[in-house]
């Protein structure tokens, strides 16, 4: 049933594993049905189906990696033996590219294609003309970028080759007598996910099968985890728009049903549907932007062929900006980006392992891979890489500044690292709007491993102390959980970007990205925001780091945690509000406080993935490390691996050498010392203020109630900028409250009033024909009808007793008749 | 196979009322005996429609097959004309499914006041009217059948409905009737006015097409039809009469609507109206997309204000109708095939909901939504089968609502050559953001009756329990084939482009594009 796989240009063949990767989600798929059906019988043992499956995965998916860096090596290689004329080899793939593309639209031949091709470009054209002007200006000045490129040194001579991507795909559906596909599309980014996936999926399931031990829907959690798994995993090797769209939702499904993973409190069902219906309402940009798209690239989902298009300029600018803003809608949803972000936070109510999955490490960076996925659309439709600010950069940068500020007033340590995500998605956003693709794909990387590190590591600490409230419940955790301690420090660390931790290479390369990317130095203020926001990240982890790790012990004192080893925060503030701090000691009730009430360290299931995430957040940043600027000392065969290995090299993807539509040319950014000396003291200066303020006690202390405008400012922070009121209480509220309930009336009273009314009246007529008419004119005339009459009058009796609708029968029978003459009439 | 060929169709339409004239022969008590004659007969009407399918060629499901042309009245030269083609084969496989599936579940889901040889009778006098709907090809022919599902369903839920059931019998029966009595006007005006020679909408069609009809009278007699089909559907704002209707009627009675029963005015706007009059269609069709999206958004937020359970799910049928409708309003191939896709969905998974409903309300005895709560807790499977249709309802991908949903908002972007462009992509962000109230609905009821705790007066009701064996025989094909139409929807697709092909390129070539 599988097409032949799509090799690639010249003799270049993708191994084994690489053509059959679409197996990895298709085994989580299966993993999901097993553990449903038999999962129950199991019982603990059931979460080994999805261990096994996942580790397969994993394994499958360094294999994969593997392969690719084989493909890589050789598609550049190929590109070298003959690239004697660059020009005549640029032709050729693209040709190549045409003819994949015939093929994969297989038999209904050209013509089919043809005609719909030509069905659809008056509509393009109806979308707007090109902005001539625009795109004609940006092409006018020599972006900093193209500068930037070319002294890149070691990547000159390769700069021309291209890799093309593992497709495979089979028919989905019809319309039209045209087939669309679904399949698989594997490229750099895709090889990329795949690892990262499995491997925190893995580490996920194993810390899991401590944390929820014990839990009444076990088999349902980890039955759920596979099919988050499967769905992510089919997500990033989307092949065509549509089905990007389909794994999308499934992945929020999933999202929804590991929130509301304890349902029977409602707050956690309350999250669940937040989280949900917030992505819901993004999804509606998603959809339009992918009807656009569709249509603007002649009627088709399949993505590469609708980046090409947009990177050769056969879509229309106002169709792209318009798509890419829609899109942009959906990003922020998924993503947690202002002013969407709503839901994140709240979806902390799931089990904890679960927010370091899904919450952090790789369901919410759906949107911003998205983003890098169709890139060419969003290059070209916000003109990224110009020389003005663009949406997507506005709103990362937003979100930056926004998540952080609200990190600062959370005392649930989830929320803390909630919204540190928030704010660390907005770096990548804000990085794919100033056009550092790579830095934000980058940053997505490491950022995937320190997040989990410090998901796990609380729900570690929340493990021991069972609680997530860190002013209540936490506090001198060092002395008790060193390990837990140690790994959370460092990934802290990598979060805040101290040299050498990984965030430091990825934060940097963002910050780099927005200083030197672009004309005209058109996003130096993301530079700026960026500084600030590093600023911040380190001093409320640090904060987060003194409540919960340092000072004196406050927690033992609630001992009623009446279900045992679930987390729910929400349930605990209840707990806590509701026993008041002053009955305690009945610790003995928690079957984990059995040492006089104190916490102590975790066992190894739960250590042991916190040792590799933390070493990951430690060599992770290696991989792709600059050498140029102060690091042009760094050997090259070390340099740049993940840009090298991962960057899209096609059609389909902004090209480093030749300007596009837009006149930008795609680049990287340099290594900067000053930007990485800068933003590194901005982290340390954090950490100082905060060491200053929390350990210390320095500084103005209490300032928010002596201060009008700094009480404000808490307040609003509190509040979380009211955003909830207004999604919660005013448009939620109103939609299901006065605006339905209006609807109902004016269906009640206004709708159905006709329909009664036509029958009430219908009734009156009925009466009048038969008493005046009929008894006084007809039967008067006819006297001797008695037979009839009689007849005729039960019939009416019976209608009479009968309720008020039953006349609408006549009533109704009779605007037959009327409607009937009227139309004779005519 | 020439029986098949030849009769096939015939003998799957009239085989239920064979049945019915079987049990007529015993006496009323034999409950059981008649249980098992009405649901061999469904399985063996069943076995036909699988022969006639097995035998459709499906490498040409643009043309009809199985034609049956034979004299009828021939004062007013009507034919028995059957046949079927792509547009036909998922309703037909969609009505041969849903009715032995609810014979399966009244085996001891029974309504007061019981009688199962009346009650099942009927479901079998509906089942002969819904299958000769989807194959006649004759206008008077068409009407026969299309009325003749009226009567049992009447008697359905006047007698063996709820509380309020003489308003809600008497509000359908009227209701549709009225439009029926338009169009059946429009029928006839179409034969007087194309020489009054023949009925058969094949032949109709081509008329019209070669004839000069003024335009007034196309479009009065297209809103004729459309009155017909559209109080069928239901549209907004002629749909009052279903929410009564489906509250009212016992729950195989509600399935049947839900499942079958609506599909008969879409089906009619894509076998009659569109073919016969395209111009008309493409003048009506703007009016008709406005009012396909007011439903969807109307019908979403009637379902907010509702505080019955079954009478939620009743209102979200004019909210999915109204995505089906949009579809059709297009009139393009993206349009139609997403309608008749959504059709089947639609019948698939609202069908599902009532199932359920019929089964909590015979758990609890109520409907009420915030009386119930926590079903997940008394009845696992139930809640988790609840869920399934919730998500497949607020047309999830992957599951088969969304294949009816997706298209049709796809197909408002760029509607039929000649229709106003803006105002369809308007129709299509309204469309969009039905999903979202769409979900916000669905999601509610659920978080409401299947999460949470169990009240108080439902704690140890030893009348509640899990999924019983007649349930799992009913609803297992169903929530299959939602799963698997949803994963892989070519397998309808497939089958409805070929016709879907032909009506799209007829209203083209009509409407002089």
């Amino acid at each position: 049933m599988f097409g032949a796989a799509e090799a690639a240009a010249g003799a270049v063949e993708p191994g084994f594993l690489l053509e059959n990767a679409y197996v990895v989600p298709l085994v989580m798929a299966a993993s999901f049905a097993l553990t449903l059906a038999i999962g129950k019988r199991l019982g603990k043992h059931a979460s080994w189906i999805g261990i096994v499956s996942i580790g397969f995965c994993f394994l499958f998916a360094v294999g994969v990696n593997v392969q690719w860096y084989g493909y890589v090596h050789d598609s550049e290689h190929a590109a070298e033996s003959h690239s004697e004329d660059s020009e005549e080899s640029h032709g050729e793939d693209t040709e190549d590219h045409a003819e994949d593309e015939d093929e994969a639209h297989a038999e209904d031949g050209d013509e089919a294609h043809a005609e719909e091709g030509a069905l659809v470009l008056p509509a393009a054209e109806g979308i707007g003309p090109m902005v001539d002007g625009e795109s004609a200006s940006a092409r006018g000045p020599p972006t900093v970028a193209a500068v930037a490129e070319e002294g890149e040194g070691g990547e000159d001579g390769h700069a021309e080759y291209t890799i093309e991507p593992v497709t495979k795909s089979v028919t989905w559906w019809t319309n039209g007598t045209v087939e669309f596909e679904v399949g698989m599309l594997l490229d750099g980014m895709a090889v990329m996910m795949l690892f990262v996936v499995t491997l925190i999926s893995l580490l996920v399931h194993v810390f899991s099968t401590d944390y929820v031990a014990g839990d009444r829907r076990y088999t349902h959690y980890f039955a759920f985890l596979s099919l988050f798994s499967a769905a992510m995993l089919g997500f990033v090797m989307s092949q065509n728009t549509l089905q990007l769209i389909t794994l999308w939702e499934l992945v929020g499904v999933c999202s929804f049903a590991l929130i509301g993973h304890w349902w029977e409190e409602k707050p956690n069902s309350d999250a669940a549907l937040k989280a949900f219906l917030t992505n819901r309402v993004g999804d509606v940009g998603l959809l339009v932007g992918m009807i656009i798209l569709f249509f603007a690239a002649g009627q088709t989902f399949d993505i590469i062929e609708i980046n090409t298009l947009a990177n050769s300029g056969d879509i229309t600018h106002t169709a792209l900006l318009v798509a890419s803003l829609c899109l942009l809608a959906a990003v922020m949803s998924k993503s947690g980006q202002f002013i969407l972000h709503t839901w994140l936070p709240d979806a902390m109510a799931g089990p904890t392992p679960v927010s370091a999955l899904i919450h952090a490490a790789t369901m919410v960076v759906a949107g911003v891979y998205m983003v890098a996925r169709m890139y060419g659309v969003f290059w070209n439709g916000l003109v990224i890489g110009g020389s003005s600010v663009n949406a997507l950069a506005v709103v990362g940068g937003l979100t930056v500044l926004g998540g952080a500020g609200l990190a600062f007033v959370q005392s649930d340590i989830k929320k803390v690292l909630a919204y540190s995500t928030v704010s660390q998605l907005g770096y990548m956003v804000m990085a794919l709007g100033v056009g550092a693709w790579t830095a934000a794909l980058f940053h997505l990387f490491t950022h995937a491993f320190f997040k989990a590190g410090l998901f796990l590591g609380s729900g570690s600490v929340a493990h021991a102390v069972h609680s997530f409230d860190m002013k209540k419940d936490m506090g001198g955790m060092k002395q008790f959980m060193p390990k837990t301690f140690w790994t959370f420090v460092i990934c802290t660390a990598a979060l805040i970007g101290i040299f050498p931790f990984a965030g430091f290479w990825s934060k940097d390369e963002i910050l780099a990205g927005a200083s030197q990317l672009g004309g005209d130095g058109s996003y130096t203020a993301f530079l700026v925001v960026g500084s600030i926001g590093a600023l911040m990240t380190a001093a409320y982890m640090t904060r987060c780091i003194y409540l919960t790790f340092f000072g004196e012990f406050r927690g033992g004192h609630h001992g009623e945690v009446s279900h045992g080893t679930e987390d729910h925060p929400v349930e605990e503030d209840h707990l806590a509000a509701d026993s008041g701090h002053g009955d305690d000691l009945e610790a003995a009730h928690d079957p984990h406080a059995d040492d006089h009430g104190l916490p102590h360290e975790s066992g190894p299931r739960i250590l042991v993935p916190l040792y590799i995430l933390a070493g990951l957040a430690i060599v992770a940043g290696f991989a792709n490390v600059p050498n140029s600027g102060a690091l042009s000392w760094w050997p090259e065969d070390f340099a740049l691996v993940f840009e090298h290995l991962f960057e899209p090299r096609g059609g389909y993807f902004p090209s480093l050498t030749e300007a596009g539509p837009t006149g930008a040319v795609f680049a990287h950014p340099k290594f900067d010392i000053v930007i990485a000396l800068s933003s590194t003291l901005l982290g340390l200066l954090g950490i100082g203020l905060a060491y200053a303020w929390y350990f210390k006690g320095l500084g103005p202390h209490g300032i928010t109630r002596r201060n009008r405008l700094a009480g404000v400012g808490h307040r609003i922070l509190v509040n979380k900028y009211y955003f909830d009121h207004l999604y919660t209480g005013i448009i939620a509220g109103g939609v299901k409250g006065p605006v339905a309930r209006a609807t109902n009336w004016f269906n009640k009273h206004i709708l159905d009033g006709v329909v009664d009314g036509v029958g009430k009246g219908a009734v009156v007529g009925g009466r009048f024909v038969y008493e005046t008419i009929d008894q006084k004119v007809v039967d008067g005339a006819v006297n001797g009808s008695g037979y009839a009459a009689e007849g005729g009058g039960q019939v009416f009796r019976i209608m009479q007793t009968g309720k008020v609708q039953q006349y609408g029968a006549i009533l109704f029978a009779a605007t037959v008749v009327l409607a009937g003459v009227f139309i004779v009439v005519i | 196979m020439d029986f098949i060929q030849d009769w096939g169709l015939t003998a799957m339409v009239f085989a239920p009322l064979a049945g019915v004239a079987i049990m007529m022969l015993f006496p009323k008590d034999a409950d059981d005996t008649h249980k098992v004659l009405a649901l061999l007969t469904s399985l063996v009407t069943a076995a036909i429609g699988i022969a006639v399918l097995a035998d459709f060629d499906y490498d040409d499901t643009g043309s009809l097959q199985f034609l049956r042309d034979n004299e009828w009245i021939n004062v007013i030269n009507s034919r028995f004309i059957l046949g079927i083609d792509g547009l036909s084969v998922p309703l037909i496989a969609l009505t041969l499914l849903i009715t032995p599936l609810v014979i399966a579940y009244s085996w001891n889901h029974f309504p007061e006041p019981h009688n199962p040889k009346a009650f099942l009778s009927l479901i079998l006098v509906l089942h002969t009217g819904m299958l000769g709907t989807f194959v006649a090809q004759d206008l008077i022919l068409f009407f026969v059948f299309f009325e003749v599902v009226l009567l049992p369903m009447y008697f359905m839920i006047g007698v063996w409905g709820g509380p309020e059931r003489q308003y809600a019998s008497i509000k359908f029966f009227l209701y549709t009737l009225f439009g029926s009595a338009l169009m059946l006007l429009s029928f006839l005006a179409l034969f007087f006015l194309t020489g009054g020679e023949t009925f058969s909408m094949v032949e109709l069609a081509e008329r019209v097409q070669g004839m000069d009809i003024a335009r007034t009278t196309q479009l009065i007699v297209f809103g004729g039809m459309f009155m017909g089909f559209a109080i069928k559907v239901p549209m907004f704002p002629f749909h009052t009469w279903l929410p009564d209707a489906h509250t009212q009627a016992p729950t195989q009675g509600s399935v049947i609507l839900a499942a079958v029963l609506l599909k008969l005015g879409t089906y009619g706007f894509i076998r009659v109206a569109l073919p016969i009059l395209p111009e008309a269609a493409q003048s009506w069709a703007p009016w008709i997309g406005g009012l396909a999206v007011i439903g969807i958004i109307y019908g979403a937020l009637g379902c907010l204000a509702q505080t019955d359970m079954k009478r939620l799910i009743a209102f979200s049928s004019v909210a999915h109708m109204g995505y089906t409708m949009l579809g059709i309003s297009t009139l393009t191939d993206f349009g139609l095939n997403a309608a008749v896709f959504g059709m089947v969905a639609h019948g698939l998974i609202t069908g599902m909901l009532f199932f359920i409903a019929g089964s909590v309300k015979e758990r609890y005895h109520t409907l009420e939504i915030k009386r119930l709560g926590g079903l997940l807790v008394s009845a696992p499977r139930l809640g988790w089968i609840l869920g399934f249709c919730t998500m497949a309802s607020l047309g999830l991908p992957g599951l088969a609502g969304f294949w009816g949903e997706f298209p049709a908002i796809l197909a408002a972007y760029q509607p039929a050559e000649g229709l106003p462009v803006e105002l369809f992509r308007g129709y299509m962000v309204v469309a969009a953001i039905g999903t979202v109230l769409a979900a916000g609905y669905l999601l509610w009821l659920y978080q409401r009756t299947a999460f949470g705790t169990v009240k108080d007066e439902f704690v140890d009701d030893p009348n509640i329990h899990d999924v019983n064996g007649p349930e799992w025989i009913a609803w297992t094909p169903l929530l299959a084939l939602i799963l698997i139409l949803g994963v892989y929807p070519n397998l309808l697709f497939k089958v409805s482009d070929g016709s879907i092909v032909n009506v799209a390129s007829q209203i083209a070539a009509a409407t002089g594009n």
